[in-house]
């Protein structure tokens, strides 16, 4: 051997034995939850703010609304930190008396006047989810007359009009109704900002756990509440980990660094299937996937076209194969577990039945059309997948990639002509859907509020009338016959292909138990999460 | 009374005015290319067909809300009023705020450079540790085994996928053997128990004397690190061939050969000391390019650094983060080119005299 070769032959056994001799822990400890999950959506802790899915999660295990529901039967709404509340008689005034005995992490009493700051302070910050609040008529220059202390437990809420009351319940449940500490936020407010700067990246709350650390892109880290007045979750610490890939997620859940992999996709779930050490567990969300014809295209507009799309996607095979276990064939704007969802399917693959009706829209050779399509994983599979079925009548579809910010651009521009997106509601109440998908009152092009109605140019003033009585109606069984109603007509009629509903699935470590998948992220709960030896 | 006679100081006086030329034709190379920077990604940034308000606000704001976030944006202004801010913010330091963590940029590349810098430069340390004397081992034995052994192994350093080669070394020496930790910088047992001060966690856990973090942190950073000094090695060791086959052809070995001088003595302080001048701009750019940060090598290891900061800032159309991120590769690259300029005079006699 010569000398060179003895040289590197040295260094090459020193690098090996100084890897092999590093000691590895996999073992997470038994106080503390540790999930992995892609957390870049994170841009905000501020109740006021937040409206991203990790963010409303952790708001969820670390602030208190006013109400809640029962995840498993979200018609059973219940006082969180309102101990009862009162509809006035012409049904535009709640009052809410507040529980005794509450206090933030802070250890600072909770009274009246901490949950009319956080709704007031959310009106006037007027920050994303501010328009859950503001539709109740509620604007910076009148929400101090309107949501108003009346004692030192009781306030009121006064609204424009009289909405089913479950609308404003649940709209109170979303972040954006969770109350803060005024004392707290208030000792750091700065230029009349109501503590903004600093509670975006800080934390004032009253939920089990408390948020102690952010670092964007990186960890969040919550720490049990020892003020908490409910049962003290049994783990000490909750931490998220960002880890972006599915596959190394896997990898850290079986080699035991993880407690819980949030981001799996379809082939990392059936990997696991078959691993003793981990559980798959499952819950369904509100997330809506579809596909928005502009009706500005000459050929999306006629009717015949709409309903002939509606029955050239292969529903089922995307969802068993290419979606595998993450979404279900759902066909209306409602997601099933919403008063008044539509449960029904209609409309399977079919290319015969499509080509009769594009033959009626005197189109028997199809057209070619173009898709804008983000380029995440999920989405593109099923874009590939309709596609080739669109082309089996006929129909030329390319599709143009592109990541979130540029086709949500060119959507919100109405220049696309067709959309493939994911929507999610933004409250529990049926209005959040039908206010997006139903109703468009201003079809013009500088139009102030653009639900997906108007970004698909789909002018129905009728429709729009509809939904809004539904709003309206305060009795229950009627309020979701109108809008089981209104889904039926929609189904025919829209220039939406509603195609599935979300699921969320998550890996589990085997000896992790308790952890409750809600039907939106801030239901998501591990405050009864238990490792067992 | 001086004691320097005219001539001396003449002479000294008079290299000088080369030296403040030499200084002013750096400064203003340094300046328009840092305003070169400035102008392409300011203009990229306002060209691209993405709404930047989208990233502050959400797609489901209320015109109000939509509205004031493009006023504060200052979206309204004229494009050369919009740049003229960003200049003058930029000189006094200033690169604006991140619509995505709600920080200063200047803050987040803090945060997020030293994670990069220390996995490229234990990356681009073993790059060259292994692929300097792998190269001249190579041009030794040009053609024969040992040589194309090392030119395959540098062929696959070069052409596979690194996404694919990360997760292969996680799920062999992370999952099955368990010899390395696995994606992340540190433990979460470890993480509070470490004060970061320079942010190089291997610097800040020695520095402290915590040595179970300090073998965790090492524990974390082997595989990243390897893997990236793979890809160092591969593109090192082929041009250290290259150069080194150059200079063993050169007259002076043959007569070194003649004179009897041993063999070890003429690769190693002969051929290697003149392949070590252009050597030192690959080892340079190497570095640099990895100092970018590896978007998909810090995707795969959960590396908070500075290619998935940038990467997710893009997809966000968070400009101000990709104009600073932008403008900090622009510095680091300027600053190694410097650099390798000044290593030139050291290692090179006749770019020292003609200095």
């Amino acid at each position: 051997m010569s000398y060179i070769t003895k040289q590197i032959a040295a260094a090459f056994m020193a690098s090996a034995i100084g890897l092999a001799s590093v000691p590895v822990q996999a073992q997470t400890p038994p106080d503390t939850l540790i999930q992995a999950w892609q957390i870049d959506d994170v841009i905000s802790l501020d109740p006021a703010e937040v409206f991203e899915f990790t963010a409303s999660e952790v708001l969820g295990n670390s602030y208190q609304p006013l109400v809640g529901y029962d995840v498993k039967d979200v018609s059973d709404i219940f006082g969180v930190i309102a101990e009862s509340w009162e509809v006035s008689e012409d049904g535009k005034t709640f009052t809410f008396t507040i529980k005794p005995g509450l206090q933030f992490a802070s250890g600072n009493p909770i009274t009246a006047a901490d949950p009319v700051f956080s709704l007031q302070r959310a009106v006037k910050l007027d920050k994303s989810p501010a328009f859950i609040l503001t539709q109740f008529g509620l604007n910076a220059e009148n929400v101090d007359q309107m949501v108003r202390q009346t004692g030192d437990m009781t306030m009121e809420l006064e609204m424009d009009k009289a909405y089913a009351p479950t609308l404003l319940l649940y709209c109170l449940t979303a972040t954006v109704g969770f109350v803060v500490d005024k004392e707290l936020v208030m000792s750091h407010e700065a230029d009349g900002d109501f503590g903004y700067e600093w509670l975006k990246t800080n934390y004032a709350g009253s939920g089990a756990f408390t948020i102690r650390d952010w670092r964007a892109n990186e960890v969040i880290v919550l720490e049990r509440n020892e003020n908490f007045s409910g049962d003290a979750s049994p783990m000490a610490r909750a931490i998220y980990r960002h880890i972006p890939e599915g596959s190394t997620q896997r990898l850290l859940l079986e080699k035991g660094d993880i407690d819980i992999a949030r981001n799996l996709g379809a082939e990392e779930i059936i990997a696991l299937a078959d691993n003793a050490d981990i559980k798959i567990e499952d819950g369904i969300k509100g997330s809506i996937y579809y596909m928005g014809l502009n009706q500005k295209n000459e050929n999306l507009m006629k009717p015949e076209v709409r309903e002939a799309m509606k029955y050239l996607v292969d529903y089922a095979t995307i969802a068993d194969t290419i979606m595998k276990g993450k979404v279900k064939v759902h066909q209306a704007f409602l997601p099933e577990g919403f008063l008044g969802a539509l449960n029904d399917n209609p409309y399977a693959l079919n290319v015969e039945k499509a080509k009769e009706l594009l033959a009626a829209a005197d189109l028997p050779d199809g057209f070619t059309v173009t898709m804008d399509t983000r380029n995440t994983p999920e989405i593109t599979a099923m874009a590939e997948a309709i596609q080739q079925t669109m082309a089996d009548a006929g129909i030329k579809m390319e599709l143009i990639p592109g990541d979130g910010q540029q086709t949500l651009t060119k959507y919100r521009a109405r220049n696309h002509d067709i959309y493939i997106g994911r929507w999610g509601p933004d409250y529990q109440d049926p209005h959040t859907n039908a206010d997006t998908f139903a109703r468009n009152p201003d079809n013009g092009d500088d139009a102030a509020s653009k639900p997906l109605a108007w970004r698909n140019a789909w002018d129905i003033p009728e429709m729009t009338k509809q939904a809004d009585a539904a709003v309206l109606e305060k009795d229950a069984k009627a309020r979701a016959d109108m809008y089981i109603a209104l889904q039926q007509e929609h189904q025919k009629v829209s220039p939406f292909v509603i195609m599935f509903q979300e699921i969320e699935v998550l890996g589990i470590r085997k000896d992790v138990n308790g952890f409750i998948i809600g039907p939106s992220f801030n239901d998501n709960s591990f405050r009864q999460v238990t490792k067992s030896e | 009374m001086s004691t320097t006679s005219p001539e001396n100081s003449g002479g000294r006086w008079g290299a000088l005015p080369i030296l403040g030329m030499k200084a002013g034709k750096l400064t203003a190379t340094i300046a328009v290319t840092f305003f070169g920077l400035l102008v392409v990604t300011f203009l990229i940034g306002r060209v691209v067909p993405v709404d930047p308000v989208l990233a502050v606000v959400g797609d489901r704001a209320s015109k109000s809300t939509y509205d004031a976030a493009y006023l504060a944006l200052g979206l309204d202004k004229p494009l050369y009023h919009q740049f003229w801010i960003y200049l003058k913010n930029a000189l006094s330091g200033d690169l604006g705020v991140s619509v995505l963590t709600k920080k200063p940029i200047i803050e987040d590349i803090a945060r997020v450079f030293p994670a990069t810098l220390e996995l490229a430069t234990a990356g681009i340390l073993l790059g060259t540790i292994t692929g300097v004397p792998l190269g001249v081992w190579g041009a030794v034995r040009q053609g024969k085994l040992a040589d194309q052994v090392i030119r395959v192994v540098g062929l696959v350093g070069y052409s596979a996928p690194i996404f694919w080669l990360g997760l292969l070394g996680l799920l062999v020496f992370y999952a099955k053997l368990g010899w390395v930790a696995g994606p992340g910088r540190i433990d979460i047992a470890y993480e509070y128990s470490v004060t970061q001060v320079t942010g190089l966690l291997l610097i800040d856990t020695a520095m402290q004397g915590n040595w179970a973090a300090f073998v965790n942190v090492l524990a974390h950073l082997a595989l990243p690190a390897t893997l990236l000094g793979y890809f160092s090695m591969a593109y090192i060791s082929r041009m250290t061939r290259s150069f080194m086959l150059a200079e063993l052809a050169q007259e002076y070995v043959t007569t070194a050969r003649v004179k009897g001088v041993a063999e070890w003595r003429i690769i190693w302080l002969h051929a290697l000391r003149n392949a070590a001048v252009p050597l030192v701009t690959v080892i340079a750019l190497s570095y640099a390019g990895l100092l970018e940060g590896s978007v998909l090598t810090e995707t795969v290891f959960a590396w908070p650094g500075l290619g998935q900061y940038l990467t997710n800032s893009l997809q966000n159309a968070d400009m101000n983060a990709v104009l600073g991120g932008t403008l900090v590769i622009g510095i680091i690259f300027v600053g190694l080119n410097l650099l390798s300029d000044l290593l030139y005079t050291v290692l090179d006699p006749r770019v020292r005299r003609r200095t």
